[in-house]
């Protein structure tokens, strides 16, 4: 498959009152069309700041892309005028954010807020683009789709209002959908209700999807490669079997162990969770050595003063780890 | 786990909040049946966890239990205390062995009140301890959390997420509580602190006898911390069991439906697993549906169950479950 969007060296920083904020630094990855990627990491690790940088959606000031490229079928997206830009997003590449209270308008009915696009984008007529809004919220899966056109944000519940925003997504059928925690804010039972829905709509329309998630849990039913983020930083990146079975980082076999199963009984009494000490670091100076080495345990002096650049240690398997450790997660 | 001794006994405990209409003539034209009749026991040093879906009531349940709400009717006993008739120097008592967690650790915590404010405060309202005996209390508070004893005097912006969280723990364990309420502690945190507040929810309770109401919906940690397990569906228990019994037979259509949601951290597992989706979401809880409140959204439901509500009974030995299809 022919590669939709390519991200080399991105560098996103904040300069704010207490200083420089190094968010991104340096994040290089691609995805192929119709390919599902999962961006996994916690908060700060800077996985939606690296989407917002491609979208240019993060405010300058405080922010800047510092340096890198960011290539959607072949073209700079950071050489874009504003106004070719708004040609992209929504159109070509579009986004789903955690929160569908705050990122739907209150005031403006779902119906005026769908339409918008497609009046926009694809320069329908009124009729015409409410017609195909109607035919969105069913495919979408919101019943009675003609009289929920008139609704406001505050009259769905929060499953439906992320099909809306889903719906909204997919009105000019995007070949790139960005899904920014879709599901955080969702219950289990209607996480499972989102999940199927993205999935098959990728299907249909042959899109590809980046999703952003803190839950390793999601990710493993979802994508078919897996990039794990760390304090600005990709630390590993693997496609999703290799990812789960023999991860090499050992931020990424941490987070594994920390886990909790629901498919496993605790064995002792005396079993405790693998918790990581510490907490990430601060974002407020460049690190020196590897952003992980506080609160690593296979540290060695090297990892202390020289930071580990991305390699490649097997098929699809990178990891930015001077030690490279091998160790089954589950036992 | 001894149900031998237990410290809490809730029975039928009603929770309604009224919807009213007007604004000087206000006259009630509902009530939100947020808790409609649930009844439990813990016993001394157990942990009990209370599941469901955002809006089944498990918080209001949790809250009312300890009278931080009136309760409409039932019953609450608290370490052989009545909770809804105490007054005076008895709810104070129960206040004091009784205490709570709450989810969000930036929001319940005072901004403007040093730790040593926030932690000391239990002990002020209870009159315990007294000058240097108290912040030395304090410090032992805060060494026991797994904080510095130095940070007393900073305040709860200078904290992380588990930071604060263990500020939050720390002043529930001031009073010497025997009876923690824990409303969601962990899922304001990321995974990785996650880890480190749960294990010392888990040795704080070895060390002192604690027994825990673990209000939570996220089933994989309810899993590995509790011993008993609740399921909460639109204001009542649904089922009730031993963890491993209930996560490995789970008797309850929502119950089941519910643990095939949640996703399981290997793909291979993963794919190979039979979800179930629910239609729909949670019906309201001002008009619950008639019969078996979940009978809309069940899959194996049939016209009997939309009339005839489902008696609560003991389906295996200490697994207790409503529905007319087990």
């Amino acid at each position: 498959m022919p590669i939709l969007l390519e991200v080399t060296d991105l560098m996103t920083r904040f300069h704010t009152a207490e200083g420089t904020v190094f968010a991104v630094n340096g994040v290089s990855f691609s995805i192929e069309e119709g390919e599902t990627v999962a961006v996994v990491g916690e908060s700060g690790c800077g996985k939606s700041v690296t989407m917002m940088s491609v979208l240019r959606l993060i405010p300058i000031p405080p922010g800047e892309i510092a340096g890198g490229t960011a290539c959607y079928r072949g073209v700079d997206l950071f050489k874009k005028t504003e106004a070719e830009m708004e040609l992209v997003r929504g159109k070509e590449i579009a986004m789903v954010f955690q929160d569908p209270m705050t990122s739907l308008n209150p005031v403006l009915t779902i119906g005026r807020q769908i339409t918008e696009t497609l009046i926009r984008h694809e320069f329908l007529e009124k009729k015409d683009a409410e017609l195909k809004a109607i035919n969105l919220l069913e495919k979408v899966g919101i019943p009675e789709p003609i009289r929920r056109l008139g609704d406001y944000p505050h009259q769905f519940s929060g499953g439906m209002r992320q099909r809306v925003m889903i719906a909204m997504a997919l009105a000019c059928t995007p070949s790139l959908l960005i899904a920014d925690e879709p599901t955080t804010a969702l219950d289990v039972t209607i996480q499972a209700q989102i999940m199927e829905l993205v999935l098959s709509l990728r299907d249909q329309l042959h899109m590809a999807v980046i999703w952003i998630t803190h839950d390793l849990g999601v990710v493993a039913g979802l994508a078919r490669r897996v990039l794990v983020m760390y304090a600005g930083y990709i630390v590993e990146e693997a496609d999703v079997e290799d990812l789960y079975s023999k991860p090499r980082h050992p931020y990424t076999l941490a987070l594994l162990q920390a886990l909790p199963r629901v498919d496993r009984r605790r064995d002792a009494h005396d079993h405790r969770l693998k918790s990581i000490p510490g907490s990430p670091p601060s974002l407020l100076m460049e690190p020196h050595g590897c952003p992980f080495v506080i609160r690593c345990e296979y540290a060695e002096d090297r990892c202390k003063t020289e930071n580990p650049p991305l390699r490649t240690i097997g098929m699809n398997h990178r990891i930015a780890c001077w030690v490279d450790i091998d160790v089954e997660p589950s036992k | 786990m001894s149900e031998q001794t237990p410290i809490v006994v809730v029975k039928n405990l009603v929770k309604h909040f009224s919807v009213t209409r007007g604004i000087v003539f206000q006259h009630k034209i509902g009530a939100v049946r947020a808790v409609d009749g649930i009844s439990l026991t813990i016993g001394e040093g157990e942990t009990l966890g209370l599941v469901g879906e955002s809006g089944c009531g498990k918080t209001t349940a949790g809250r009312t239990l300890l009278g931080l709400y009136v309760a409409t009717s039932g019953e609450v006993m608290i370490d052989g205390h009545n909770v809804r008739k105490a007054r005076g120097d008895e709810l104070l008592l129960i206040r004091r062995t009784a205490q709570i967690i709450f989810q969000d650790p930036y929001a319940s915590l005072n901004p403007r009140w040093t730790v040593n404010a926030i932690v000391s405060e239990p002990m002020r309202v209870h009159h315990l301890l007294s000058g240097s005996e108290r912040t030395e209390r304090v410090a032992e508070l805060m060494h026991l959390v797994g904080l510095s004893g130095r940070l007393v005097n900073r305040f709860p912006h200078e904290f992380s997420g588990g930071q604060r969280q263990r500020i939050g723990i720390a002043r529930a364990l001031a009073s010497n509580p025997k009876f923690i309420v824990c409303d969601e502690p962990i899922s304001a945190l990321d995974v990785s602190i996650q880890a480190q507040v749960v294990n010392l929810l888990e040795d704080l309770q070895d060390q002192f006898r604690l027994t825990y109401l673990f209000i939570a919906h996220d089933l994989s940690m309810v899993r590995h911390i509790c011993d008993r397990v609740a399921v909460m569906y639109l204001g009542i228990i649904v089922e009730l069991g031993e963890r491993n019994e209930l996560y490995e037979h789970p008797l309850h259509p929502y119950t089941t439906a519910l643990l095939s949601a949640v996703p399981i951290p290997d793909p291979m597992k993963d794919r190979l697993r039979k979800r179930i989706i629910l239609p729909g979401d949670v019906p309201s809880p001002i008009d619950p549906p008639s019969g078996c409140r979940f009978h809309p959204r069940c899959p194996i439901a049939d016209e009997n169950c939309s009339r005839v509500v489902p008696e609560w009974r003991l389906a295996a030995p200490s697994h207790w479950v409503a529905c007319h299809k087990v």
